[in-house]
């Protein structure tokens, strides 16, 4: 049985292996970050934010300040989808994100049936009027 | 010397001895501060005697619900009179709560619209007065009587929120309490508009209003309303609003009256009791549907509002059963001459919204859903204060610290197969607003803010963009309010307002909404100013998900030297609606233009003068390169996003002329995106190898633990450490004073300083 645990990661729970959803890429041990099975990319914050105020006039310009914060960006290795991101502080490690107690994990699911499509949740919609 | 040092046989004090010892240390107490046994406990209190023989004799769940539903539109009864009738900004847009608490002081049913973050912090004074004033000889509690409270240490956000609560009695028993909160704004405090981030220490923020009886006999006691309003800057506000406060209560307590008059006291007390047991047992019920995981974030705030700084909000997050435990241990310390620090009490009512606006928001809304859920932190934390440290813009930590929590909510979410609402990127968190102060151009003294901190942008969502500036975090059902209506008060206009900034963006597979820009420019006072207090200028206040990015920063700018209202008369061609254009052209000569972080002062400003700032973006969700290509079109459409940035980022290739999509083109482009990733990406293990610093850098002034050591907290250098258990004072230097060391350093360099007798 497979677990969706986020937009493009999901667990094997037999082989107790993450994996990408994209590309069914094994990323890696479960037990493991999915982080140490992925590519990183140390992005400078101005190209995705880029500044809308003239960097050559200006200390603040609306981008952040790349000597203070860094972007993470994490890539499946196959497929090259962007897994997650991480806004870090120059040098600090990246974070253990998410860390799931997998035997636990196994008995919660062994009552359930496997999920192949994510449950979205409920859209907020209209109010219909009071009816009886 | 050696008899001191033998030791002696202890001998036990006898029971009655050690109830003698209480009575002696109760009578003598000197001061009775805010008590830690009621600040530091958020569960609900245990069954009274009262309550386990109503639940016996009344526990049918149709006349519960239908007595709940009865007193929920009491409640909402007296929200709609304080909202209509409240003369703060604060009231009118629905910064405001009403609530029915329990005989013992728990929040059982609030108002449906308004902050709900109040209704998880006032029951902290409702419990101070039951202590302490009840059985008190010199006060005590009686029908008739009112008690007003502010000061945060006893159980608020912050001290410009002020309460109204009135004991509720029946046949001479006391049944309930109902209280009314709104955020009035104005309290005396250095600065006006009641939010401070001057305040050095307590003693600058302004009325401190422990738990006192201001009413009797339902009447406003005249002698204490004097003294409160002589300790304001708007003194008509503070009456205003006690009244309105005073009223809506009195208004519930009609609804509860009437409840008992048909189903009898037994029924409401049941019905209290119940429903709290209830969404407490449901809560734990939906939490042991998560997976059991530690989930790990931090957010970080760029400013103590005063300087530029690195200040960590750690959080980890762990779920095991039926728990759910949120370890803040390792966030900075607090601070101790600054005003960015939050008592505990504000971080889990914060925590509570996360729950009770976007995780669950079909739960009953009351203290019961958060009060299951455990919060560790360090003593002296920025989010655990102390008594002496300021707190007046504790906004800035219990914000970040909700991003902290609905980042990591959001990764145990996903795979839980049972929702009620979608998973959702972080809101923006931020009040990037201008609060105001001065002698208005009808002559009255007034300090308060502009509404538009309402209109925070949402984070995406699992299958839709963010919505633009939609509501703030600790209040889903706010407003913003209709800046016409404000200028006929205020001496000032947003001559531009409500317009989206572009580029300021928080791209992804859904964007994040975005916020929009406000230009402000004082008229027709000569005493008149502003502040802003936010974050964010330098790096992000929050994270994107799974993918997505988060928002980019958000400075404030300046134009002095101008008065654009003679401009618009005579020159209007060279008026600009976009700070990107009247920043980056220039368009009035001779005057200055300056970027600024936004914690910016009180500060006085002539006519015409403009400051301009930009409401933040919600997180995006997802890989941008996943985007619809005509979502990002429809992007350009609406002036959210230019052209040239919207192909750069999305891959998206497009006619410049009229925006047809080019959808082989795109779909190669994204290809090739996806391709130069694998290319450029550096495997985890040999990433970490020349990323990783064993501390923080030297370049930066970083407060809070660094990786996983969560027992070492960092104290603004690489070189300054502290044990996370044993608190120390955390004293930041005037900004200033920096600054004119800086300059003499450089002063001294040309040679200049020689001649300086020292
Ligand atoms: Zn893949």
């Amino acid at each position: 049985m497979k677990v969706l645990m986020t937009e493009y990661l999901r667990i094997d729970l037999d082989t107790e292996h993450w994996e990408c959803r994209v590309c069914n890429h094994d990323i890696g041990p479960a037990t493991h970050s999915y982080k140490e099975g992925t590519l990183v990319h140390n992005r400078d914050p101005r190209e995705i934010h880029p500044p809308i105020l003239d960097p050559e006039k200006y200390r603040f310009t609306f981008s952040p300040d790349p000597e203070w914060v860094r972007i993470l960006e994490y890539y499946c290795p196959h497929c090259g989808t962007m897994v997650e991101t991480e806004y870090a502080i120059p040098g600090h490690p990246p974070l253990y994100d998410m860390e799931p107690d997998l035997p636990a994990l196994k008995a919660q699911w062994a009552a359930r049936e496997e999920i192949k499509d994510p449950v979205v949740g409920p859209a907020v919609v209209a109010d219909q009027g009071h009816k009886h | 010397m050696s008899e001191m040092n033998t030791p002696v046989a202890a001998k036990m004090p006898s029971t009655e001895e050690i109830a003698l010892i209480k009575k002696f240390l109760s009578d003598t107490t000197l001061f009775l501060g805010p008590d830690p046994e009621i600040m530091q406990n958020h569960d609900l209190m245990p069954r009274t005697e009262d309550e386990e023989r109503a639940v016996g004799k009344v526990s049918d769940a149709h006349i519960i619900a239908k007595i709940r539903d009865r007193i929920q539109s009491g409640c909402d009864e007296g929200y709609e009179m304080v909202e209509q009738m409240g003369a703060a900004p604060g009231a009118k847009w629905g910064d405001v709560i009403t609530g029915v608490y329990s005989a013992s002081g728990d929040l059982a049913i609030a108002s449906a619209g308004g902050v709900l973050i109040f209704s998880a912090l006032v029951h902290h004074p409702i419990k101070f007065i039951i202590k302490n004033w009840m059985n008190d000889p010199t006060v005590g509690v009686r029908e008739g009587d009112g008690f007003i409270h502010n000061d945060s240490r006893y159980g608020n956000v912050h001290n410009t929120d002020q309460s109204m609560i009135v004991p509720i009695f029946h046949e001479g028993k006391l049944l309930c309490w109902v209280a009314s909160t709104v955020h009035e704004g104005e309290n005396g405090a250095i600065e006006p508009g009641g939010m401070p981030s001057m305040a050095e220490s307590p003693s600058d923020e302004g009325l401190k209003m422990s738990p006192f009886k201001v009413v009797e006999n339902y009447q406003i006691k005249r002698d204490i309303l004097t003294f409160l309003q002589n300790s304001v800057r708007e003194p008509k506000l503070q009456y205003e609003d006690m009244k309105v406060k005073l009223f809506a209560c009195l208004r519930i307590k009609q609804r509860i009256e009437e409840t008992l008059k048909t189903d009898g006291p037994e029924a409401l007390v049941s019905t209290l009791r119940l429903t709290m047991e209830n969404v407490r047992a449901e809560v734990k019920r939906r939490v042991s549907q998560w997976p059991d995981m530690t989930v790990r974030t931090y957010i970080i705030q760029d400013s103590t509002l005063r300087e530029n700084c690195v200040v960590k909000i750690n959080c980890k997050l762990t779920k095991t059963g039926d728990r759910l435990i949120f370890d803040f241990r390792g966030s900075s310390p607090e601070f101790t001459n600054r005003a960015t620090n939050t008592i505990v009490a504000g971080l889990k009512g914060m925590l509570a919204q996360v729950f009770l606006c976007y995780v669950w928001p079909d739960l009953p809304r009351g203290q019961a859903a958060f009060a299951p859920i455990e919060v560790i932190t360090d003593p002296h934390s920025i989010v655990n204060c102390s008594y002496d440290a300021p707190n007046s813009q504790s906004l800035m930590s219990i914000f970040t610290g909700f991003t902290a929590g609905q980042h990591a909510v959001a990764k145990f979410l996903y795979s839980c197969p049972e929702k009620y609402t979608k998973v959702h990127a972080p809101t923006f968190n931020m009040i990037n607003t201008f609060i105001w102060g001065g002698v208005s151009q009808h002559g009255e003294t007034l300090g308060n803010l502009c509404a538009d901190l309402n209109g925070m942008g949402a984070g995406a969502t699992v299958d839709r963009d963010g919505e633009h500036a939609l509501a703030p975090i600790f209040a889903t059902m706010a407003d913003i309010g209709e800046q016409e209506l404000n200028e006929e008060e205020v001496p000032f206009l947003q001559l531009v307002s409500k317009k989206m900034t572009r580029d300021a963006i928080a791209p992804g597979k859904y964007r994040g909404g975005q916020g929009y820009t406000m230009m402000v420019a004082t008229k027709d006072s000569e005493q008149w100013g502003f502040m802003t207090t936010a974050q964010g200028a330098k790096i992000p206040p929050i994270q994107g998900l799974f993918g997505g990015y988060a928002c980019g920063c958000y400075p404030l700018s300046k134009v002095k030297g101008v008065d654009v209202y003679d401009v618009l008369m005579n020159e209007p061609h060279k008026f600009k609606h976009s700070i990107e254009e009247l920043m980056n052209e220039r368009p009035f000569d001779g005057a200055s233009y300056t970027t600024h972080h936004m914690g910016m002062g009180f500060e006085i400003s002539k006519r015409g003068e403009l400051f301009m700032i930009s409401q933040g973006a919600g997180a995006g969700y997802g890989d941008l390169l996943e985007r619809d290509p005509a979502g990002v079109i429809k992007d350009i459409e609406e002036g959210l996003i230019s052209p040239g940035v919207a192909e750069r980022l999305y891959k998206v290739k497009f006619d410049p002329a009229t925006l047809s999509i080019n959808h082989e083109a795109t779909a190669a482009a994204r290809d090739e995106e996806r391709r130069a990733r694998v290319a450029r990406g550096v495997p985890f293990k040999d990433f970490v190898k020349t990323w990783n610093k064993p501390k923080p850098p030297a370049h930066l002034q970083y407060f809070g633990c660094w990786g996983d050591d969560v027992g070492t907290l960092y104290v603004g250098s690489p070189d300054i450490t502290r044990d996370a258990n044993v608190p120390k004072p955390n004293y930041m230097r005037h900004p200033k004073d920096v600054r004119i060391e800086e300059l003499e350093a450089r002063l001294a360099q040309l040679g200049a300083l020689a001649e300086e007798k020292q």
